[in-house]
């Protein structure tokens, strides 16, 4: 048997493919196929996505395929492509992708509700004559909203399989499996169709629908009723602001004690590492270096986890949609449109899935607008470095009933970052970003009860990056301190931080830092959280710890020994400079990644340093002009 | 009149686009959403606080936003109000 018999070569295998339109439940129905076994990577060269998943077929000993890749192609409405997404979504299934084979078998999702739109592109992909088989999804909304499909008609006028599915309920996916199995034959046996005009296969898709709707009840449909509600001009605004409120406080009030649960969890190691080594140089690199430093992040996935679980439920309802069109308004004030709002929302939790969340955005303007913008919002590992800050030098104390000092600072840094961000948006939408559409065009999906499995697996997807983010980058980073803070070791009588590498490095960098008030530990802390930002809390920690002499001094802990030893004008000066500086490498790299150049992530970084720099100063000046 | 015109909760057949009006990746979407000549939509929702900008309409079984720039390139014929 010859090895370049195509058909031979792949026997036992098939590479199947999943499209259809935007919100016809594909994503859903790839989770209930392949589970949590997705392996989730780029598309070479572009910032698109590639999911696929592998899974068996059902054995019936015929020699039919055993084992299935599944691949989840970007939503499209049309080959003709208007966005990125679309673009990989055509030339994957033409063949055209480089690197990457044509799928066997098309796996066509049609929402049953919306079958009318739906059938247009449907019509573009058997155009194709590629084996195709029909996943009519959602049958079961299809019933909510009082509509009774006929299958077998919708068989008949495409002149292929038509399974009804209920992705979110995991009906009707053996005989998906099945019928992808069986695929080939049935399509071969179809001559290739003709290639229509749009207004044509629009008449064809609305003579189809109605040819497979068997009844449909006039049934007030669910959508307008919620509406009402949540996208009335005056209501709507205010119930979307009460929910990102709730967010914000669940973020804060639930996570604490997880929180507080790993940082007992560190310590326990910590104690355990102690009790088990012998004193000395690897002793030290465990407990001070990575228990420490990796510690001191990982402490945030609590707060990233409860985000992302929010974020992801507004995603998996429909609600999303209606948020950025609520924001639309806003957003257009600075040039943006609502679609930014999603990106930017998830920056609160971390710039990095909210930097890819931008793909959304089909305006390439808008969207590096957005991205440029995206690490201005307060990202989670902001949190420790104003959570040590202001718990070291703001007084808890109260301003008003229920309004504590404390949390108003943090409010307050909170909206420094989105007033900054917004100016910088105007002020790049009039220069780099100039021109382009900015416009808003959007399908608002049905609203929807989410699977719960859906969101288990996206949350475990995101906790997965930050995770593998602490214990590459972070740690390196922290173990990098700890070497050169440990070395070379201070002769007797001279403090170890003025004796090590990285003190003379501090020392180089502290002459530029000092005018804005910042003192030797904040330059040498601000080394290695150039790797990350929440690295300045364990850097301090580390060069507190690796200085002090006495063990009490220590056991003082990093907010004890910078409440003795700062100035209120500098620490007030280190929060403005969080505020902008983009101390991220994961931002950069993305970012890179993202737009495809150094040239964005180099302007992002300068910019940002600038911002950071001159408010950073102007904070300290007026602190120290006020007396403070 | 122009889409931009038609009051919320009303309902209009499009007689023409003004497509040169719509930068050509805008028009590509408007069209594969369904925005064209002939279909029916109804603006069910706009702006907030009072604001025109953006548009919320339903075309068929879907719910589409759009911005008040795109409606104004886009002519209709309202459908006879039905008696409250």
């Amino acid at each position: 048997m010859s090895r370049d018999d195509p058909v031979r070569t792949n026997a036992g295998h098939r590479v199947a493919a999943l499209v259809g339109n935007p919100n016809a439940g594909k994503s859903a129905l790839f989770n209930a196929l392949t589970g949590a076994r997705q392996k989730i990577a780029n598309y070479p060269g572009v910032t698109v996505e590639r999911k696929a998943g592998r899974l068996s077929l059902p054995p019936r000993g015929d020699g039919s395929p055993e084992t299935l890749e599944l691949i989840d192609l970007p939503g499209s409405y049309s080959f003709d492509a208007a966005s990125p997404d679309e673009e990989v979504t055509r030339k994957v299934v033409h063949g055209d992708f480089p690197g990457e084979a044509q799928p066997e078998v098309l796996v066509l999702v049609l929402d049953a509700v919306n079958l009318e739109q739906h059938l247009v592109f449907a019509q573009e992909v058997l155009e194709l004559g590629r084996p195709t088989v029909v996943a009519l999804n959602m049958v079961d909304l299809a019933e909510r909203d009082g509509l009774t499909l006929d299958p077998e008609a919708l068989s008949q006028a495409l002149g292929v399989p038509v399974i009804p599915t209920v992705a979110v309920r995991r009906k009707g996916l053996a005989e998906l499996l099945d019928a992808i199995a069986d695929a080939e034959a049935i399509a071969e046996e179809d001559a290739p169709r003709a290639h229509l005009t749009l207004p044509e296969r629009r008449l064809a898709a609305k003579h189809m629908a109605r040819g497979a709707i068997l009844s449909r009840s006039t049934r007030h449909l669910m959508e307008n009723g919620a509406d009402r509600i949540l996208l009335n001009p005056w209501i709507g605004p205010v119930i979307l602001f009460a929910l990102l409120f709730v967010i914000f406080q669940a973020v804060f009030a639930w996570a604490t004690p997880f929180a507080d649960a790993l940082e007992g969890g560190v310590g326990i190691l910590s104690d355990g590492v102690i009790a088990t080594l012998p004193e000395g140089f690897l002793r030290d690199a465990i407990t001070e270096g990575v228990l420490a430093g990796v510690g001191s992040v990982v402490v945030f996935l609590p707060q990233i986890v409860i985000l992302f679980f929010f974020i992801l439920l507004m995603e998996a309802t429909g609600y999303m949609a209606r948020a950025a069109f609520l924001m639309d308004r806003l957003m257009a004030g600075v040039g943006l449109s609502g679609k930014s709002f999603i990106p930017l929302l998830s920056s609160f939790a971390c710039a990095i899935p909210g930097i890819m969340a931008t793909r959304s955005i089909s305006d390439p303007k808008d969207r590096l607008t957005t991205i440029l913008i995206a690490p201005l919002m307060t990202c989670s590992a902001r949190l420790p470095v104003y959570a040590v800050i202001i718990a070291a030098f703001i007084p808890a104390t109260s301003v008003g009933p229920g309004i504590g000092l404390q949390g108003l600072v943090l409010f307050a840094l909170y909206v420094a970052g989105i007033v900054g961000a917004m100016i910088v948006a105007l002020v790049l939408r009039r220069t780099l970003a100039k021109g382009g559409a900015s416009g808003f065009i959007m399908e608002m999906p049905r609203y929807q009860m989410p699977a719960l499995k859906d969101l288990a697996i996206g949350l475990w997807q995101r906790a997965w990056v930050f995770l593998r983010r602490a214990g590459t980058i972070i740690f390196m980073a922290t173990i990098a301190l700890w070497l050169l803070l440990s070395f070379p070791q201070a002769e007797p009588g001279e403090s170890q931080l003025d004796a090590s590498f990285a003190g003379t490095i501090a020392d180089g960098l502290h002459p530029v830092l000092e005018p804005i008030g910042f003192n030797r530990e904040i330059s040498l802390a601000l080394i290695p959280a150039l790797a990350a930002r929440e690295v300045a809390v364990s850097a301090l920690a580390t060069t507190y710890a690796v200085d002090a002499e006495d063990e009490d001094v220590a056991a003082q802990g990093v907010t004890g020994r910078i409440a003795a030893q700062w100035s209120l004008p500098t620490a007030l000066a280190f929060l403005a400079w969080f505020v902008f500086a983009p101390q991220c490498l994961s931002t950069i790299a993305v970012t890179r990644r993202e737009t495809n150049s150094w040239r964005w992530p180099v302007f992002m970084t300068v910019y940002l340093f600038a911002l950071a720099y001159v408010f950073a100063g102007l904070t300290y000046w007026s602190a120290v002009a006020l007396g403070l | 009149m122009t889409l931009d015109a038609l009051d919320t909760g009303r309902s209009a057949t499009i007689r023409a686009v003004d497509w040169s009006a719509i930068v050509a990746d805008e028009a590509k979407r408007l069209r594969a959403l369904g925005v064209d000549e002939g279909a029916e939509v109804t603006v069910t929702h706009r702006g907030v606080f009072g604001a025109r900008d953006p548009l919320a309409l339903r075309l068929g079984r879907m719910t589409i936003a759009i911005r008040r720039a795109h409606a104004l390139a886009i002519e209709v014929d309202p459908t006879e109000a039905k008696a409250a």
